[in-house]
């Protein structure tokens, strides 16, 4: 198992313990007691860490290779899942995956940033990166979706859009833009959930919705705490400083309102249990698409609106503070 | 040293003091009263250079431009009302030394943010208008700037008018974080409300516009215009750079390379802007804002 560097502890436990209980079907001597008052003292080491998670861990969790990504939780939260391809201009961009499912016998349509498993994958993936066609796949499907009136579901996961020349040249900006502009009229129901990294506006170019929601341990930023501190303080080194002050956890992201929701993880981190994740994820998602399906369109967008409208943190001469 | 050589008399060196220019000195001219192009050295008198919408006499580059200076070259006169000019930041992250920067550029520029805003008319025909002004904190967005376009987006439906903006802007401001990011939202938010609605928007990119504003609001426009020479682009060429392993050409992310890719309806020269623009304003004038 891949471990975490502030994990550590927990490891140098588990390995202790495993080793006395090794030695104790092997010898006489029986130390059952111990490793009993040992499996306690584990327990409460897990707490003591996964309950004070400070934001840089929670970067490495995020980033995590083991982490699920978009298709394994498809997999796990849709039935009959069928793969849609390309934005019917210049290509099929596999740094998104799209298509529609039935979620609880609802029909949808789901969208993801898909990074890979492996080098491989993660080349042909561009490391969940996308290029324009990417984006603009994601709108033809979500325009699909609206036409037939289907919630749209948008799963986030990227460190960013792909800094590439072709990306530039094929209008990597305007694809943002447009989804941004798009999604902010779509009369379905869209809900956006953060799944590990949310990277800037490659990631909310998937992300405009009627509802937020973040895995425990995912980050959502303007830049990456790496960029920001080269920018910042030029060096890149100060990246643990940078994830604290920029405020990028599901946490901070809460606190400062941009967040419905915080989708908990199982203990450890998603990975440890992938399927479990997906029902914690099912126990948010569900409630959340039948509420808003009640919803007139109308008033969806409206509200849509709204919830945009007020984030922000400025000063008003006349009337004072406004949040 | 040639053998002839070493039987002449040599003669004693000259000693030469070295003299340090002073930054003064070093930019060929005096401060203030003229200019020297940074990029084709042309040198100007600076009067004559504001007459000239700062477009170099030689070469043609367009000098960043002020937002108020904007506003003088293409609306008509005593027209423009600004909006919202009480609105600032309130280091909503308690970003440490924000507001030390803020208070700095307030006083280095006398704007309270990087963005005018307001209503007013070109040739009579009137529109909301927003203004980036790329010398307050490289024209980022933070909540300010994304309130302020979006409150004048909001007058522009109220009134029935159309919408311009000139951007000039890095991208997203650091220091608001995540904030800064969901401004790309908000006013993209705005934008399609106006749209729905029939209004006319335009979009001027002038140098620079790059990052979160580039993706957002600034691509927006029924017509997305740019100043000749002006940086437009997502990444930042380094990084692009480093991941592509591979030189970039120069005139890469320019608005004439933008143009040839397809990314622009046109590149105006600031000598036919306002001509531009209120020919736009005159043709929709009906349908689109006016419906």
């Amino acid at each position: 198992m891949t471990g975490l560097e502030f994990e550590k502890p927990v490891r140098d436990l588990q390995e202790k313990i495993a080793e006395l209980k090794k030695f104790t079907s092997t010898s006489e001597v029986d130390l059952s007691d111990e490793i009993e008052k040992l499996e306690l003292r584990l327990k409460k080491l897990e707490d003591d860490i996964y309950n004070s998670m400070t934001p840089w861990d929670r970067v490495q969790m995020a980033r995590h290779p083991n982490r699920p990504t978009t298709l394994d939780y498809i997999s796990y939260l849709f039935e009959g899942f069928f793969e849609l391809h390309g934005d019917r201009t210049y290509g099929d961009d596999a740094a998104i995956v799209a298509g529609i499912a039935k979620y609880h016998g609802q029909p949808v349509t789901v969208i993801g940033h898909q990074r890979g498993r492996d080098t491989k994958e993660n080349i042909q993936r561009t490391f969940g990166m996308p290029h324009p066609e990417g984006y603009r796949k994601a709108l033809r499907l979500m325009k699909q979706a609206e036409k037939f009136n289907r919630p749209i579901i948008c799963l986030i996961d990227t460190k960013g859009a792909y800094p590439g020349k072709a990306a530039e040249e094929r209008g990597q900006s305007e694809a943002i833009a447009r989804n941004i502009f798009e999604m902010a009229g779509l009369t379905v129901p869209v809900i956006c959930v953060v799944i590990g990294e949310g990277g800037s506006g490659g990631a909310l170019a998937l992300g405009v919705g009627d509802r937020l929601f973040m895995l425990e341990n995912s980050t959502y930023s303007v830049i990456s705490p790496e960029g920001a501190a080269a920018l910042l303080w030029k060096d890149a080194g100060l990246a643990k400083r940078a994830a604290e002050t920029m405020k990028i956890t599901a946490p901070d992201l809460r606190a400062l309102g941009i967040v419905d929701e915080i989708i908990p993880e199982v203990r450890g981190g998603a990975h440890r249990d992938a399927k479990r994740q997906a029902e914690l994820m099912d126990e948010v998602l569900k409630p959340a698409i039948k509420q808003l399906l009640t919803m007139e369109q109308t008033s969806l967008v409206d509200q849509r609106y709204e919830k945009y409208k007020r984030i922000g943190g400025y000063a008003e001469q006349t009337t004072g503070l406004k949040d | 040293m040639a053998i002839k050589n070493m039987f002449t008399k040599q003669k004693p060196k000259k000693i030469k003091y070295a003299t340090i220019p002073s930054e003064a000195a070093k930019q060929d001219v005096p401060e203030g009263i003229m200019q020297k192009c940074p990029k084709c050295k042309k040198i100007m008198y600076t009067r004559e250079l504001q007459k000239n919408l700062h477009v170099c006499f030689g070469c043609g580059y367009h000098y960043p431009m002020r937002a108020h200076e904007r506003i003088k070259s293409l609306l008509d006169e005593g027209s423009f009302r600004e909006l919202d000019a009480g609105l600032s930041t309130a280091n909503p992250l308690q970003f440490p030394d924000y507001e030390e920067k803020i208070a700095a550029d307030r006083k280095k520029t006398g704007l309270n943010e990087a963005i005018v805003t307001g209503v007013g008319s070109i040739d009579g025909y009137p529109s909301a208008f927003a203004f980036m002004d790329s010398s307050f904190r490289m024209g980022s967005m933070g909540s300010v700037v994304g309130e302020k376009i979006t409150r004048a987006v909001e007058e522009a439906i109220r009134l029935r008018i159309p919408f311009i903006i000139f951007t000039a802007s890095g991208g997203a401001r650091m220091q608001e974080g995540v904030l800064s990011l969901m401004q790309m939202a908000k006013t993209g938010a705005a934008f399609k409300r106006l749209s729905d609605r029939g209004g006319l928007i335009v979009s001027v990119m002038t140098h620079p516009t790059t990052g979160g504003v580039s993706a957002s609001f600034a691509s927006l426009g029924d017509f997305n215009f740019a100043e000749p020479g002006a940086l437009i682009g997502f990444a930042g060429r380094r990084i692009i750079e480093q991941t592509i392993r591979e030189k970039l050409p120069e005139d890469f992310q320019t608005a004439e390379f933008l143009l040839k890719c397809g990314q622009l309806d046109a590149v105006l020269h600031r000598s036919e802007m306002k001509e531009k623009l209120s020919f736009l304003l005159d043709i929709h004038q009906t349908g689109g804002g006016e419906r």
